[in-house]
């Protein structure tokens, strides 16, 4: 049997093909992904560089042409005369890349703080936990914009642009440490105690090859499910910033400046502005989250 | 047990008609007053708040014309022609109570005339006003001043007393970003009282019972409760729900929507102002931009490429939907100075632009950042977007930083900004307003709004003699000559003038007015 085979045949890959929920949120997924990363091969305009785009081609409708151009675009054009489809995939990019990079940070943070609060105990991680405590009594999106505001603040004028997507990046990720801290410490506390960990530190091992040699690897499947369930949430948190406008701006748009923009020109009836990206952000955002429950259910070895 | 009767129902008549004359206007628009310092920024939203709290000597009607306000009369002095003569309404009191008269009006035309005033340029040729009576008041100009009166329209009279009592003597300085009591209270002699306010949020007015003009205006609104609605969407649902009466800036694309919804109506009329876009053109370098060195701005060949570049017909047919009259000239078609070969738009044309961006040095273009307001003109941003791809065809890469006016207006005034949009309304219907404010050096009378760091000795002197050219004929020839050179240096990038479009409920009659300023006072309700 070859790798691939065995890995098919395996409890995780079985309870994937069980579940008809699981493989559709996967394909969907996966082709959205693959049209925000081939984007640029993919999309027949670029929406982001402002010189190929024609004002008259603006509120095109979908599959029909354009009243003064005679154009047609498949999912119509915005207000700019940018084509929406090809804004989706583009905008669908830095919505993803946002999207991960904020987990990633988020989790690397989380789960350092987390091991170390749960390992050394004590005053450092009775601090560390109060942290936590006290960023969880405001809402996600709150700490974001705070952070977000306070980061711009800090940015150069001339370098805002660029910068927005790193700023989104740590805005989203601080606001989403806490729950990676929480339940890794949880995790941390009970392996503490166990024989394996004692026998490491009588050998001689230092703490952090402790953690990161033998409790890290324990606890990486609540990890897993946490960082995929953050991720459709860290989507939202970019798209929700960037509607309210303090997000990606408005000549590099992402899904949720894209929405902006589009609930503009709900009550005129143009409406393929707004129901194209959304419908794109719905199904991501879904997908993913459905992944997530799935991957819970398979990792709980109490639903087994 | 008749007349018991009888007085049973007079009462209940007397009751029910002080309700029906209890009404209620709310008022929405895209953006808030920025303070209400009646003499720290000259700004059309914040003006059209200050006239139901405060008035002026004399005012523009709905129609546009001057009608008295706080003066009865007025005219040239018979003795001295540099002296212009107003006879002050008596038996005014303030809201406070405080009665108003001659002291006061001095009081307000010198704090108008302080360094942080935004109308210091309306009085740039006044040399010193004085009281002539308890109900008398003269300005005496350098040399004669024909249109004085039309200088005064937006300038404000408040209580002496008032303001010494509570440390506002002193202009705020809005720029400097100075917090005041004037800022924040106001105690004028105008037909409406402040009764609450929270800036951006909600502004609350009721009727001024001891008002002089009671019985000689319609005065069928009662309160006003004022919220600003910057997002189009949300400002055209409160209207189609009924949550507002009255909004001032119906977004273009929803124009057809308003009008046809039941119990609702759009009335429309050109507006005494023109949309247009500002360079710094005097500095040595620019900071916003990636050339080192020089300023890519200073060199004309590059303001009248971009000139070329920018679509006005595009812009007007697709982001205005129709609804603007695309301008060549930084001036509404409303001011005495304004010809059609001036408006006339530049025609669109990238090659020759881009050959003119060749021949000056920039065939690879350059990068810029471009300041633009979201909550003060009609689709500000969309404009402003629409122009960086128009930019970007010759070469230019501009980064767009939108933001509310309220830090957008800084900018230009700071001298903080290399290129900006900006509106100019005309309140004295005269293109002297314009020059001064606009095109002359930004200096310590002049220029507050000359963002442009543009300096023209020659043209400045020509611009402080016009305040003192009693000769028509003479006036508006030398106006002509300040507008081609303008032109010819190309100061600024006209976009278009804008085209007014009032939402409001069936009940509410009134008709708008060119320079966008709802004045309660007149409205009438059925």
């Amino acid at each position: 049997m070859t790798a691939i085979a065995q890995a098919w045949q395996s409890d995780f890959m079985w309870s994937f093909r069980r579940s008809p929920v699981a493989v559709v949120s996967f394909i969907v997924v996966m082709i959205l992904v693959f049209g925000a990363v081939f984007a640029p091969l993919i999309a027949p305009y670029n929406p982001f560089d402002p010189a190929t785009l024609n004002l008259m081609n603006g509120f095109s409708k979908p599959m029909q042409p354009n009243a003064f151009t005679g154009e047609t675009f498949w999912l119509g054009t915005d207000d700019q005369g940018r084509d929406v489809f090809s804004t989706i995939l583009y905008g669908m990019r830095i919505s993803l890349f946002v999207g991960f990079c904020a987990v990633l940070f988020a989790m690397v943070l989380g789960v350092t703080l987390g091991l170390i609060a749960g390992y050394s105990g004590g005053l450092v991680g009775t601090i560390i936990m109060r942290v936590a405590d006290v960023q969880l009594t405001f809402p996600a999106i709150l700490v974001a914009m705070l952070i977000f505001g306070i980061a711009k603040g800090f940015t150069p004028v001339h370098l805002r642009d660029q910068m927005a997507v790193w700023v989104l990046i740590l805005a989203i990720g601080l606001s989403d440490w806490v729950q990676f801290a929480r339940v890794v410490r949880g995790a941390t506390l009970v392996e503490k105690k166990k024989e394996y960990v004692q026998a490491a530190h009588l050998n001689g091992r230092k703490a952090a090859g402790i953690m990161l040699r033998h409790i890290l690897p324990n606890v990486v499947g609540p990890v897993l499910v946490i960082a995929t369930i953050s991720l459709a949430l860290a989507i939202i948190a970019e798209a929700t910033l960037s509607f309210l406008g303090v997000g990606a701006p408005p000549t590099q748009p992402s899904l949720g400046t894209l929405i902006r923009i589009g609930q503009g020109f709900l009550f005129s009836g143009e409406w393929w502005i707004l129901f194209f990206p959304a419908v794109t952000l719905l199904a991501l955002a879904l997908s993913v989250n459905l992944l997530g429950d799935w991957l819970r259910d398979v990792l709980n070895p109490r639903l087994r | 047990m008749k007349s018991k009767t009888a007085l049973l129902a007079a009462v209940l008549l007397a009751g029910t008609s002080s309700f029906a004359t209890a009404e209620t206007l709310r008022w929405a628009r895209a953006g808030d007053s920025l303070t209400l310092d009646p003499h720290a920024q000259n700004e059309g939203p914040t003006s059209a708040l200050a006239h139901q709290i405060m008035e002026p000597l004399v005012m523009r009607d709905m129609t546009g014309q001057i009608v008295p306000a706080l003066a009865t009369e007025w005219a040239p002095s018979e003795e001295d022609q540099n002296v212009w003569f107003f006879k002050l309404r008596e038996g005014v009191t303030f809201h406070d109570g405080a009665a108003f008269d001659s002291e006061d009006v001095v009081f307000s035309f010198n704090r108008a005339m302080s360094p942080d005033s935004d109308y210091k340029e309306l009085l740039a040729s006044v040399k010193e006003v004085r009281a002539k009576g308890k109900y008398g008041f003269e300005i005496v100009t350098n040399g004669p001043n024909p249109i004085m009166p039309s200088n005064l329209t937006n300038l404000f009279v408040i209580d002496k007393d008032w303001a010494e009592a509570n440390n506002a003597v002193k202009v705020q300085d809005f720029e400097g970003g100075e917090d005041t009591y004037a800022a924040r209270n106001a105690n004028g002699t105008g037909p409406y009282k402040l009764v609450s306010r929270e800036p951006d949020a909600k502004t609350v007015l009721t009727i001024n019972e001891n008002y002089w003009g009671k019985d000689e205006f319609p005065m069928e609104v009662t309160d006003i409760i004022y919220t600003p609605i910057q997002n189009a969407a949300t400002r055209v649902a409160a209207l189609l729900s009924g949550e507002v009466d009255f909004i001032q800036d119906v977004p273009v694309q929803d124009l057809q929507r308003v009008a046809s919804t039941d119990g609702l109506k759009v009335i429309t009329a050109p507006q005494n102002r023109v949309i247009f876009f500002g360079m710094n053109q005097g500095d040595a370098d620019l900071t916003k931009d990636n050339v080192e060195g020089k300023n890519p701005f200073a060199d004309k060949r590059v303001r009248q490429a971009m000139n070329m570049a920018i679509n006005r017909d595009a812009i007007k047919q697709v982001v205005m939907r129709g609804q603007s009259i695309p301008a060549g000239v930084a001036m509404p078609p409303f001011v005495n100075g304004w010809t059609e070969t001036l408006d006339k738009v530049p025609a669109n044309d990238i090659a020759k632009a881009k050959a003119m961006m060749a021949e000056a040095g920039y065939a690879d273009g350059f990068s810029i950042q471009l300041d633009c307001p979201n909550d003060r003109y009609i689709n500000d941003e969309a404009i402003c977007q629409a122009a960086v791809g128009m930019l970007a065809q010759i070469g230019i890469d501009v980064r767009l930083d939108a933001k509310p006016k309220a830090q957008h207006f800084p900018l230009i005034n700071n001298l903080e900004t290399d290129f900006y949009m900006l509106g100019w309304g005309v309140p004295t219907y005269d293109s002297e307003y314009i020059f001064n404010f606009l095109a002359h050096t930004k200096g310590e009378k002049y220029g507050s709004w000359n963002g442009t760091r543009y300096s023209n000795p020659d043209l400045d002197s020509q611009i402080v003699r016009l305040a003192s050219e009693t000769n028509l004929e003479e006036r508006n020839l030398m106006i002509a000559n300040i507008w081609s050179t303008v032109q010819d240096d190309v100061l600024y990038l006209p976009i278009h003038h804008q085209v007014l479009n009032w939402g409001m409920a069936n009940k509410v009659e009134t008709i708008v007015a060119p320079d966008d300023a709802a004045k309660f006072k007149y409205f009438t309700l059925n």
